[in-house]
């Protein structure tokens, strides 16, 4: 089995920055992903965008070249195309690439797996043609693709971002149907105090608004009662504002209120997860270096840095990966306590920089109510079609929490492992049996984490690669 | 007093046994734990299965095949008395040999228990062009199967839904997220749980699983069980492949190819590793060689609830008569069993089965 | 395939690929994504669900949805992590034709 210094899962710009510090300081570093290139998530195959491209996505986007660049380091090996199905503590780096199963053993770990978005359960959200806005930007980043008649819906900058690169592009979206209310943004304001580089985002934010405006796409804010009608796909948006109803016909929805840390490796781990309730979701428990808390009989040398520790965007993401890395590097013997704190020093300032605006942010753009909310009829878990009532009923029978769920109904046990339902499959629970998310708990995620074919696996059993009784993952029950 | 019946655990033997009650007139109360207590109701294989079981005991192959019999109909009625479809099909099952000596011991070892019930036992071994016709997707590596007519498989967790909204619909009270910690007995029992609720019953019964083994002094009994790891693995959807159940893989009715399981000593532990699953992985490939292309879906450990012999526990109280300790490691197979038969143990009619070989005090062990 | 996509592209593709979709042929850009190049070509439909046949096509496009799922050479895989390669055959299951 080859074996390196650290594993670094995910390669966003916390993966893609971290794997650069820690090579840097003389560690051997696999960085995977299972994205074929380099860029996550918001850099989503930079180094192939041309100038056209370029010049729709802005320079923010472009930006990521710098990322990638320094990736051409002998130290490190990118593994594109890798899944990575489980990881052992120890660390054996177990993944899928080239359709076969392959380990890695590494001395630490990094999880960079980012954010997912926030799941969004409205009528017809399953229909073709609905697709989260991030899906539709990297629609945009990586194949050049813009809707020829889109509707925007939800709320949070990424919507207006995604909206003006569109209007550069020459193609406008039909409109931006808003869920947050002019009542959330005066709260927000409040917030404002605390903001200091916080103020470049909020100018930016204007400057976007202010290209819609002068494109002329239509904004609607407060709006509710929410459905996207059609038969075998999208055809149109229905909603309500002030005391009307709106039908806005279209092909192509895009959802989005906000993002949410992809949790999978994070649990398949094992590692203490806290509900933050300023970003309303589950944050694995790190310290100010990113690692994470080892539970009692837990894992110890863990990282968590970017999104998946807690959203706070590309920018702060690299600078969480940039200290992982060099916290790492320390725990390693590569540079002394006292190098490490004077390097990580700056870093610190611009992170605390970097994070001094999503108070705000998180204030004006809250999930859409009616999203955390779906009424009886709306479909929550999308791989085994469970509605939001059912999940209701089996409460009011006495269901405690996500894992006994399953011995009422199917949520979670699709091929998307509660990725999209997972949060408001708790939420729901946890409203209906008054107790708090932390106490109803989430999915027990166990590996495959990725997908990988039985083959696959029963290769390592032959190559004698499975001997010993190391651990996968840790207990908890789950069902057939 | 609350209840005539206080069930501790509502795992599939705890809500069978109350379902049954129920049907009695009973008035009953299931008390299960939260989210995250251990439950091999949630995480078991499925199978409704009598080959090799009692090898050594008939009297425990017979009280399987008097459930396995009784299934199709306790099915039936469940799935009216809880207004949702129970899924079982019980068409025969195989034990897949890789080896012809295998099939041959094991062969040799049925033949001994068929005699020992009276000719009642129907199997008959399958050699590889056999097995083919029956299960086209076999592989050259197999040297054929033993076919036990009286074998079969069900949905646990539709089972376990079914039974809970039933017990439900009979008047049953479920009181879930609960650990029961005490009892006092004054007359009635009084059940003390550690959120504080209080619950008093005319008779108990500890049907917790490997809950038992804490909370079975407190009543008098041994309750020696301990835990087996199980890992299980389950894939994507797939159309029609496997045509009955074999103990290492099933086709589940949602078109998923459940394979499982190990067999591990680790304590309480439930994780999964990756030789556990490796290895399942490999005798799955090697039996039905299609499935090396499909996608693992997901995968999990549970833990069986085990005594010393591996038969089921039924015993009441000595220390506290109307206190009975009811476990077993096939709680789906048994499931017809515990909730049309135990009852009249329970309430001690003349049609009581015979239970005298499953009590406690066979194990020759000290009291805990 | 003739459906007109729901989708411009911006740049002029460069060169194409053919590939086997449903046993049809359909020419996409070499290396594309090929998610993102079924949805180009109008392919709108991916699959239809196990459980009631709705249905699907890719909703995330970053591999947590698996709404994008679709055989590749008789494997179930998810399009959104792959890449356009020359002769790949695609087959949709359960997907109502929507050529
Ligand atoms: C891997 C595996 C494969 C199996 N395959 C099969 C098979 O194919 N066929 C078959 O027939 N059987 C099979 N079994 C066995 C079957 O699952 C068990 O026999 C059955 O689930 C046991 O049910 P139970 O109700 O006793 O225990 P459990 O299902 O464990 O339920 C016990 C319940 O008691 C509750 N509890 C525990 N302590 C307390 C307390 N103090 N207070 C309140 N509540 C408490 C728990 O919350 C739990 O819900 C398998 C088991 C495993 C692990
Ligand atoms: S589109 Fe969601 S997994 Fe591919």
């Amino acid at each position: 089995m080859h074996e390196t210094d650290l594993a670094v899962i995910g390669s966003g710009p916390a993966g893609m920055a971290a794997a650069a510090e820690a090579a840097g300081l003389g560690l051997r570093v696999a960085l995977f992903d299972d994205q074929p290139r380099p860029g996550g998530q918001a850099y989503r195959d930079v180094d192939r965008v041309g100038p056209m491209r370029g010049a729709v996505l802005g320079p923010d986007f472009v930006e990521g070249r710098r990322l990638t660049a320094a990736l051409d380091d002998p130290r490190i090996s990118h593994l594109g195309g890798a899944g990575v199905w489980a990881i052992e503590p120890g660390f054996t780096i177990c993944y899928s690439q080239a359709g076969e199963a392959r380990l890695l053993r590494a001395r630490r770990v990094l999880l960079a797996t980012g954010a997912l978005e926030r799941p969004m359960p409205v009528p017809g959200w399953t229909l073709p043609g609905v697709m989260t806005a991030g899906a539709g930007q990297i629609l945009l980043k990586q194949a050049g693709l813009v809707p020829r008649r889109s509707v925007l819906v939800g709320t949070g900058p990424l919507l207006y971002l995604f909206a003006v690169q569109m209007v550069r592009a020459g193609i406008n979206p039909a409109a931006l149907i808003e869920t947050q209310t002019r009542g959330d943004l005066a709260r927000a304001l409040r917030h404002m105090g605390g903001l200091f580089g916080g103020w470049g985002y909020m100018t930016e934010g204007w400057r976007l608004l202010r290209v819609l405006q002068r494109a002329g796409v239509p904004r609607i804010v407060g709006a509710h009662e929410i459905a996207i009608e059609g038969e075998d796909r999208a055809e149109a948006v229905r909603f309500r504002r002030g005391g009307a109803q709106h039908r806005l016909p279209c092909d192509t929805v895009f959802l989005h209120h906000g993002v949410v840390p992809n949790p999978q490796a994070a649990r398949s781990l094992g590692l203490d997860h806290r509900w933050e309730p300023r970003q309303q979701c589950f944050v694995p428990v790190c310290d100010a270096w990113g690692e994470a808390a080892s539970a009692e009989g837990g894992v110890e040398g863990v990282f968590v840095a970017g999104d998946g520790a807690g959203i706070g965007g590309a920018r702060a993401a690299e600078l969480q990966g940039r200290l992982a890395a060099l916290r790492i590097a320390e725990g390693l013997d590569r540079i002394g306590n006292e190098e490490c704190d004077g390097r990580a020093k700056p870093l610190r300032r611009q992170l605390r920089r970097e994070l001094a605006v999503r108070p705000f942010l998180d204030a004006a753009y809250p999930p859409f109510a009616e999203a955390l909310r779906p009424d009886d009829t709306t479909m929550v878990c999308r791989c085994e079609e469970v509605t939001a009532g059912e999940i209701r009923r089996a409460a009011a029978q006495g269901c405690p929490g996500p894992n006994r769920l399953k011995g009422f109904l199917r949520a979670g046990m699709g091929p998307c492992q509660g990725r999209v339902c997972g949060l408001a499959v708790t939420q729901i629970l946890a409203e209906a049996t008054g107790q708090s998310p932390d106490e109803t708990g989430y999915f027990h995620i166990r590996p495959p984490i990725k997908p990988l074919t039985l083959g696959a696996l029963a290769a390592l059993a032959e190559t004698g690669e499975a001997a010993g009784t190391d651990k996968t993952a840790p207990g908890q029950g789950d069902a057939a | 007093m609350d209840s005539e019946y206080a069930i501790i655990g509502g795992g599939v033997v705890g809500l069978s046994v109350a379902w049954g009650l129920l049907l009695r007139g009973r008035r009953v109360t299931v008390i299960d734990g939260g989210d995250a207590a251990l439950s091999a109701s949630r995480g078991n294989f499925g199978l409704i299965w009598v080959q090799g079981k009692g090898l050594t005991e008939p009297r425990y192959a017979r009280w399987t095949q008097r459930s396995a019999a009784a299934w199709g109909g306790f099915a039936a009625d469940l799935a009216l008395a809880a207004g949702r479809s129970v899924w079982v099909e019980q068409k025969g099952g195989y034990d897949i040999q890789f080896t012809e000596a295998g099939l041959e011991t094991t062969a040799a070892r049925y033949e001994t228990l068929r005699a020992a019930l009276g000719g009642d036992y129907p199997f008959e071994i399958l050699d590889t062009a056999a097995l083919r016709r029956e299960e086209p997707a076999i592989g050259p590596r197999v040297a054929g199967a033993i076919l036990h007519r009286q074998d079969g498989h069900a949905d646990p967790l539709g089972l376990l839904a079914a039974l809970s909204e039933a017990v439900r619909r009979a008047g049953g009270r479920v009181l879930t997220g609960r650990q029961v910690t005490g009892v006092t007995r004054n007359g009635a029992f009084r059940l003390t749980c550690a959120d504080g609720t209080v619950l008093e019953a005319g008779k108990v019964v500890l049907a917790a699983g490997l809950g038992a083994a804490r909370l079975g002094p407190a009543f008098g009994f041994r309750a020696p069980v301990r835990p087996q790891r199980g890992q299980v693995l389950i894939t994507e959807k797939l159309p029609r492949l496997l045509n009955r159940p074999s103990v290492f893989a099933r086709q589940v009715p949602e078109g998923g190819i459940q394979i499982g399981a190990t067999n591990e000593e680790v304590g309480f532990d439930d994780g999964v590793t990756r030789s556990g699953l490796a290895r399942l992985a490999a005798d799955a490939v090697a039996a039905f060689p299609p499935l090396a292309r499909v996608q693992l879906l997901r995968s999990w450990g549970a833990l069986r609830v085990m005594s010393p012999d591996g038969l089921p526990i039924y015993q009441e109280s000595a220390a506290m008569p109307g206190a009975y300790l009811v476990t077993c490691h096939s709680g789906i197979t048994l499931a017809a069993a515990h909730a049309r038969f135990l009852p009249d143990w329970l309430e001690g009619t003349d049609a009581a089965p015979n239970l005298e070989v499953f009590r406690e005090d066979r194990f020759n062990l000290p009291v805990a | 395939m003739k459906t007109v996509s729901t989708f411009l592209s911006l740049e002029a593709p460069g060169p194409r690929v053919r590939v086997w979709l449903d046993g049809a042929p359909l020419h996409l850009p070499r290396g594309a994504n090929l998610a993102a190049a079924l949805l180009g070509a109008g392919v709108n439909t991916f699959r239809g669900t196990a459980c009631s046949g709705a249905p699907r096509a890719p909703y995330c496009m970053m591999g947590a949805c698996f709404d994008c799922m679709i055989e590749v050479e008789g494997e179930t895989r998810q399009a959104c992590l792959l890449e356009v390669a020359e002769g790949m055959r695609l087959t949709r299951p359960g997907a109502p034709g929507d050529a």
